[in-house]
This record gives C-alpha cells, structure tokens and sequence, in this order.
C-alpha cells in the first residue's frame, strides 16, 4: 500500500548511524553514502569516533558515530542535527539525543533495549524516549536482533547473526530512502570479496532489513531526494587523508620526482601514511619510523637527495618536527609537512577536531623562522592543498606546512577523479651547467623569486655543504658576520613574502555590497558556506572570504578585509587568525566567533552570529 | 676513474683544535674515500652537532651538517631516497649516544647501508667540556664536578644489542691502518660501525694514552684480522684464548698454552656472542680489540624497500595516480 506512505521530498536530509564501536556503523555509513553518490546525490560524511578502541559493550563511552547529509546542491557540511537516526543500543540513543531534530525518525533494536541494556546506558526508567525528552520523534521499533536470527536460521549461527545486525538496520534505511538495493548488493560483493558465507548471510538481511521496512511503511515518514547532475566524469568517495595522500601523488607525478614520506602513526593523521605506504605500484617510498623526529629527518635527508619529501602528523608530533622544520627553513630544503590538527593541548582530544595548531605552524620554531603554512578547505580540497604545498615547496626550496584537520581528514565526499593536465606544471629551480658557468655557488639566487637553486647530490659539478648553522650570502658556508646574518634573516623571509605573487587572489563570495564579511580559514568552509547561504536565502545581505593561503597572505587580503565596515572571523579556536590578521594589518579589529568543542561547528549557530552583526 | 685523496677535501679552512684526534679521522677518510673508488658527486657525508660533526665541511662531496643527535635519520632519509649513493654519518659520542641513541639504534637495526663514524671521546667539547654518555663511572668534568654517578654506554654493547651487523674500531691516529678499515666499512652492505678512539686535547687529553701510547700499545691492543689467529704483544707472543664462558688473554709457550690453543678469529659467524665480549676487551686484563670484529651478510633496508616496490610494481599496472583511481569504486557521469 504504497500510496499510504508519507514521503517527503528534502533537498537535503541528516541520517546518523549509530552503534557500539564494535557494532560496524561506520561500515554500513560508508555503503550508504557510497550508494548515494553512486545515485547522484552530493554527501559530506563524518564518523564520530570514540576515543577508546572498544569500550565496555554498550556503555556511553563506546558509542561510534556516522552521520552524513545528502543533498540535490549546497551541501557543504555533514549537517547539524539528523532527520534519521539509527540507534543500534540505548547508549546511542542517549548520546546522539542531541543530535536529532525534535520530529526524527528513529530506528532502533528493541532487542537491545532490555532492561539490562538501559542500565548500562545509566538510564533511570524502562522509557528512554520520554527520560530523554524526546516527545516528538517517529520511533521504528524493530527487533533487529531475533530477525537477524530468524533470517539466518540453518545458514549461519547466532554469533554470526548478530554480526549482520547493522545490515539488517542498512536495508532498513535504503526502503525509508527508496534506495534500490542492487548497488548495496554490488559494494557488500566487494567488501566480501574472499568470504561466501558472510556474504550470502548478508545479503539474505539485507534484504530482510528491506521488507521490513516495506511492511511497516504505513507509520513513518519515508523521503525523496532529489538529484542534481554533475560535472561529466568518474567520481570516488574520498576522506581528506586520502585525497592529501592522492594529491602528494599528483605532485610527484607531476614534478618528475619520486615521493617519499617519512612518517610515525598519530590520530588522526595516520591514515594518509597508510595510503601512501600502500601505493607501491605508484613508486612511493614510505618509511615508519622510530619517532615523529624521525618522521621529518628522513624526510629532509629524502629531500636533500633529489625527493619530493612529506611528513604527516598532528599537532603534538608537530611540536616534535620543530627544530627539524628550523632546519628546513635554515638550509632551504623542501618539505612538506601535514599537520592533521586535532583538539589539544598536550595529547588533548585526540579524535576530535580543531583548528589550534596555526600559531604554532606559523611561529612554533627557534629564531627568525618563516615557512609557508596553508589551510585545506574540504576533504576534496585537501587534494588541492596537498598539490599546491608540494608545488610552493619544490618551486620555492622551502617548508610549507598544510594544516588540515581531523574534521575533513576523516569526513568524505564525492570527488571528480582529475585530470592531472588541467593541474599547473611544477618545476624545481634545479642548478644548470649555465648557472656553473656564470659562477654558481651553494647560495646563488634566482633574483626574482629569492629562492636557491637545487643541487640535488649525484649531479657533477655542484658538491656543496649545507647545514644548519648560519650561511655565507653567496658561498653557503658557515658565517657568523652580523651584517650576513641580517641580510640571511631578510631574504629568507623576502623568499616567503614573494610567493605571494603566484598565489590566487582572496576571492569575496556572496553580498560585494554588504556591510559585513564573515572571514573563516581551512576546514570550517563547509559549515561557513552553508550558514553564510542560509544568511542570503533569509534575504539579508553578507560577504564572505576563506582563506587557504595563510603565510603568506594573498596580495589583495588586506584590501579584501579593509572593504567591509564590519567584519566576523570565525574560526575553532580562540582567536588565532583574528589575532594573526591584526598583526599583520594596521589598525584591523575584526569581531570573532570561537568555539573549541572539539566538535564541527552548528549551522545555525552561525547564522546566529551573522545575523546578530548584520542588525547591529 | 682512479682518486686520490686530495679529490676528496674541500677548500675550506679545518678548523677543529690543534692536536685534535678528528685531524687523523679526516686524513683517514679522504684517503680511504679514494681507494673506494666512489666519485665525490656520488658521496654524501651526512652530521648531527659537535665537534666531529663538523666534518663534512672539510669534504669535497655533499655534505649536509645538520642538528644535534638526527644525523642517523636524516642520512637513513637520503641513502632509501637514492640508495646509488655512498652515504657517511659523522658522529660524537654525545651526538649518537645521548640525544641520538634512538635514531642509532634504530638506523643500526634497519640496517641501512651507511657508514658510521662514531668519533668516540667521552666528552662534549663544543659546549667545553661536560661528560658524555661514554664517560667512566666517577669521572669529573664541568657538569660533574664530584665525579660521575653512573655507568657509560659501551658504543659496542648498543650496535650489536641493536643487532649491528659490521662494528670496527680504530685509533684516531693510526693514518697507517685506519683506511683500510674505512674501506671495509664502506664495502659491507649495510649499516657499519666504526668507533674511533678518539682524543679531545683540550678537554680530555691523554684519556686513551693507557693503552695508545706507543710504548704499551702492542701489548694493550690487538688488531683483529678474520681468518686469523689472534696474537698480540710486541713480540706476537700473547694471544687470546677461550677459558669456560670467558675470553683469557695468554702468553704462548706459558701455562701449558700453545699456537693451536688461540682463537682465530671469525668476523663473518651471525652469532654476535664472541664478537661482542671481543669488542669488550677494555685493555685491562684483555687487550682492546681493533680492526674489524664483526662483518656479517644480512639484507639492507634500502635495498628491500626497492625489491618490494618492484616486486608491487610487477604484480599491479597502475603507474600514475589516475589509472590507480580509476580502479577504485567508481561511478561515472555522463
């Protein structure tokens, strides 16, 4: 009686899956963001990870998060609160009670929401729903476990049933979002690839988890969204880490180089050295090393002999590849260094995002210290980023720093596969025999751009020393002349400064007439794009700009930020940009919008912010 | 192409202490580097901080001086980014010992093909004078002037508990025989350890003459050479003998020992057990082992890091990025 069912048709729509750690949410999130890119759909994704590997079974501090918004256009941002929430145990129900609207609909196993079950989620009473004041929302109430063992009966045994429960929860989802089910059927081949039994089993509650939710249809809400079509072309579903490792890949390619990062696992930044470390096919040398100062040093010896050379970590082992980083700068080596920031100080919130670590890429060193530091916007931006850091590094013989952070590191969307001849060409300033005959020596510059050229060991001719003690201006050899190192100090800041002229201009998006400017930098522009359309589509009028390019600035930044009466800077942290752009421009006192939760910001409480500016 | 020794130095001023045992180290190296073979375009010579770390401005190859105790992993860096190139780390005892002990150790047991010259003085110099990680229990030095209250590292205990595959050790003056050291050094495929005894004029001067001075060497040193029996003395007339678990410095012909009862030495045997209670003969009831103790086979880091890139690449198609890509779960639209 399909006629009956309401379906509601949403330009975009929040579903949240969650579950114990062990319960496979984030598996059964990723299939259905996969099945819905595949469907056409625009989808930002973010898993929500407890911090402990597996907490006690259904217990608060266990709980493991998925939550993604999928769109027809505009999605920017996993979203703010879920239109559907999928609870595999009371704990998930208490935990992301939070995290739904007041009219959700929300699944859940009555089959583990026992008595025990509430217990162990601190509930005080059997009604979870009205302890937790959720008066409003559209409960589907199944018993996920016993149809899980119904279904299986004679194919597998009860152990194994429970393990297909998030299945049965997926199938389930794909009937409320009229998803076909041959795609899912298709991924689930995939995945189970190398084992049959878990495969038919699954397969088997998938379908389960379907027809149940077609002979309930009657008494929830079902939706329709709607699809948009998109640039011509292959798409994968990319996380930042891997499209940061893609984009590396992308610059080595590009620059004739080999790629070699020199790495130590740390949350959340890990994933981009197992990306590259399984990327041998590509040529990719990716060492493990005993520390994160290991993690550079390799990485600059890599350098030093001829690689494009990376290094990727969060913020404590950045504050570890300090004196390296110095060393860098000091011997103008190129590096790049991934700083996948997460909540801090000290270990801090490992698995949570923030945006802390930029003082400390700008300033974090010894001496007079300058390196280039940029901000990726978006998981497929760190693609972008990651290119374009490989590219000022290799052409401007010095450090850049990328800060991303565990926000898009994590999150994913889908991303158009590129095309590497659209990509600008990178070329490396390396010596040439014309250069020795006109006298080169170790610190010879390029008078346009400040930058020495590249000797890269192997080549006859060039033998040269380097280090890190100060260098003559001209030969490279030590030199402790107060007037050399003033000059040394200059150049190697003017080296930086000058980059400036191959960046892209500040771009201004929204109201050029606006009397104000939201400014944000790196991984919030998804959650500042969608608040600063939400501000236009309510009618007022509001300028926004996001900075990529941090150190140096564009060259139009300051007339970008003078323009406007008001300007707003909001940004996950106290107030570092704010107070990095006041350093930098006279007599500029932007507001500021701060929070460090450790959480994406909400939407709306952006718009918040904006819209109480914007009547002032 | 042949080379000489002058091929290898560079212009630059040496400018360490007069009388200082790095003169020799140097002198050694360039000599050695010449015999190799190995063109100075092809040589990296790679340093952490202090006063041996200065070494590579003295050295008409690359050279990269870089910071305190990081040599060991900034050289691994370069030698499995471009492993055709020969690649030196000069070292201290402070620089390899104190802050670079993890990376030594690391490096060490990776077995990256680089030739380590720990240039081992048991003192900090550059900073004037405090004691080292390799300084004797009870020494007195700036940063301990009532002595020491701790034991000292033995450089051979930490490579071959590292699993050092190569440990030689020679004498900072000894321009005669360090070289060929060096070569062998070079020559083994792998991470090698040489520890120079080493002499700081200034700041620890004559803390080796017990056993370098030229009048007691012969009896407080043995020079190890692999396939030979091990004698010693002014006269060749001690040599080394196996006594129940421990090692017995003997005279020929004296205690009922002869010819056939010395050990003859085996560099190349994987046990490290003998190796290592040779290389700890202190010069007090055994003499001090130099030469080459230990130089055993085993695969390098770099060069397995090459293989299964090569052994992926015969397997997989994908050479850029975009064919990889398009073999991942994709959709396309039209």
């Amino acid at each position: 009686m399909a006629q009956e069912t309401k379906v509601k048709e949403l330009d975009r729509v929040v579903i949240r899956f969650s579950g114990d750690s062990g319960d496979g949410m984030q598996l059964v999130g990723t299939i259905f963001s996969n099945l819905s890119a595949e469907l056409g759909n625009q989808i930002i994704t973010f898993p929500d990870y407890p911090a402990e590997i597996r907490a006690p079974h259904g217990t608060l501090s266990g709980v493991s998060g998925f939550q993604m918004q999928l769109g027809a256009n505009d999605v920017y941002t996993p979203g703010d609160k879920a239109d559907v929430l999928i609870a595999m145990n009371p704990a998930a129900l208490k935990v992301n009670a939070q995290f739904i609207k007041p009219t959700s609909v929300v699944i859940i196993d009555t089959d583990s929401f026992q008595a025990d079950d509430l217990e162990r989620a601190l509930f005080m009473t059997g009604d979870p729903f009205k302890e937790l004041g959720l008066s409003s929302v559209q409960v589907v109430a199944a018993p996920i476990t016993q149809m899980c063992k119904d279904c299986l009966e004679g194919i597998t045994d009860n152990k194994q049933a429970l393990k297909n429960r998030n299945i049965f929860a997926l199938g389930l989802v794909c009937w409320l979002f009229n998803r076909p089910l041959e795609i899912v059927e298709k991924l689930l081949s995939e995945k189970f690839k190398k084992k049959p039994d878990a495969l038919k089993a699954s397969l088997a509650v998938l379908q389960a988890g379907f027809n149940y939710g077609h002979n309930i249809h009657a008494s929830v809400s079902t939706y329709r969204i709607e699809t948009k079509p998109q640039k011509k072309g292959f798409y994968i579903d990319v996380n930042g880490n891997k499209a940061t490792a893609y984009g590396l890949i992308a610059a080595a390619e590009k620059a004739g180089l080999q790629l070699f990062l020199g790495s130590y696992p740390i949350t959340p930044a890990t994933d981009v050295m197992h990306e590259l470390t399984a990327r041998k096919e590509l040529g990719v040398k990716v060492m493990q090393t005993e520390d994160e100062i290991a993690g550079i040093c390799t990485a600059i010896g890599a350098a030093f002999a001829g690689s494009l050379a990376a290094t990727n970590t969060s913020g404590p082992g950045l504050a570890l590849k300090s004196e390296a980083i110095g060393l860098a700068v000091m011997a103008e080596i190129p590096l790049v260094v991934v700083d996948v920031q997460r909540a801090g100080p000290s270990t801090g919130m490992p698995t949570k995002s923030e945006q802390t670590d930029l003082l400390q890429a700008l300033y974090g060193r010894n001496g007079e210290s300058p390196a280039v530091v940029i901000a990726a916007l978006s998981p497929t931006d760190c693609f972008d980023s990651a290119y374009w850091a490989a590219k000022l590094a290799l052409e401007h013989m010095t450090p850049v720093i990328l800060l991303t952070d565990g926000y898009i590191a994590n999150g994913s969307s889908a991303w158009h596969i590129p095309d590497l001849a659209d990509y600008p060409e990178i070329k490396p300033p390396y010596v040439t025999k014309e250069l020795l005959a006109q006298g080169w020596q170790a610190y010879t510059r390029d008078a346009k751009t400040d930058v020495r050229y590249w000797a890269v060991p192997g080549t006859e001719g060039f033998m040269h020393r380097d280090g890190g003690l100060e260098h003559d201006f001209i030969k490279g050899t030590i030199c402790t002349d107060p007037d050399n190192h003033q000059k040394m100090t200059e150049i190697r800041q003017s080296k930086i400064d000058k980059i400036a002229d191959v960046l892209p201009f500040q771009e201004v998006l929204g109201d050029e007439d606006a009397d104000v400017l939201v400014v944000g930098w790196g991984g919030t522009y998804g959650h500042l794009s969608e608040a600063v359309a939400d501000v236009r589509k309510s009618g007022k009028k509001v300028a926004f700009t996001h900075f990529k390019y941090i150190h140096p600035l564009p060259k139009n930044a300051q007339w970008v930020l003078r323009k406007f009466p008001k300007v707003l800077v909001i940004e996950q942290n106290t107030g570092q940009f704010a107070g990095y752009l006041r350093s930098k421009i006279k007599g500029f006192n932007p507001e500021q919008f701060n929070r460090v939760k450790g959480q994406p910001f909400i939407v709306a409480r952006l718009v918040e912010e904006i819209n109480k500016l914007i009547k002032n | 192409m042949n080379y000489e020794a002058k091929d290898f130095k560079s212009a630059q001023l040496v400018r360490w202490c007069p009388g200082c045992g790095d003169y020799g180290v140097l002198s050694s190296l360039h000599k050695a580097m010449a015999t190799l073979g190995v063109a100075p375009k092809d040589t990296a010579v790679i340093s952490g901080i202090g006063c041996s770390s200065r070494l590579p401005y003295y050295m008409n190859t690359y050279g990269f001086h870089t910071i305190h105790g990081r040599g060991a992993a900034i050289a691994t860096g370069v030698k499995v980014a471009n492993p055709k190139l020969s690649v030196w780390l000069a070292t201290g005892d402070g620089d390899c010992l104190a802050i670079g002990g993890n990376h030594f150790i690391h490096a060490v047991r990776r077995n990256v093909d680089l030739n380590i010259l720990l240039m081992n003085n048991k003192i900090y110099g550059l900073t004037k004078g405090q004691y080292s990680p390799t300084s004797a229990r009870g020494f007195v030095s700036k940063s301990s002037p009532y002595g020491t209250v701790e034991d000292p590292f033995r450089p051979a205990e930490l490579a071959l508990g590292a699993r050092g595959r190569f440990f030689a050790r020679i004498i900072d003056t000894d321009v005669k025989n360090a070289p060929d050291v060096l070569v062998a050094a070079a020559q083994h495929k792998g991470a090698s350890v040489t520890e120079v005894i080493l002499n700081c004029v200034i700041f620890n001067d004559g803390i080796n003459e017990s056993i370098i001075n030229r009048e007691i060497r012969a009896d407080k040193t043995i020079t190890l050479k692999h396939g030979e029996k091990m004698i010693f003395g002014k006269d060749n007339t001690k040599g080394i003998v196996q006594d129940g678990f421990s090692l017995k410095a003997v005279t020929i012909g004296e205690g009922g020992y002869t010819l056939d009862d010395v050990l003859v030495h085996d560099a190349t045997t994987a046990d490290p057990t003998l190796h290592l209670k040779l290389a700890l003969m202190d010069g007090d009831e055994l003499p001090v082992a130099l030469g080459i103790i230990r130089n055993v086979d085993a695969p390098t880091y770099d060069q397995e890091v090459e293989k299964q890139i090569a052994g992926v690449q015969a397997k997989k198609p994908s050479r850029t990025l975009r064919d990889y890509l398009l073999t991942l779960d994709t959709w396309e639209v039209n």
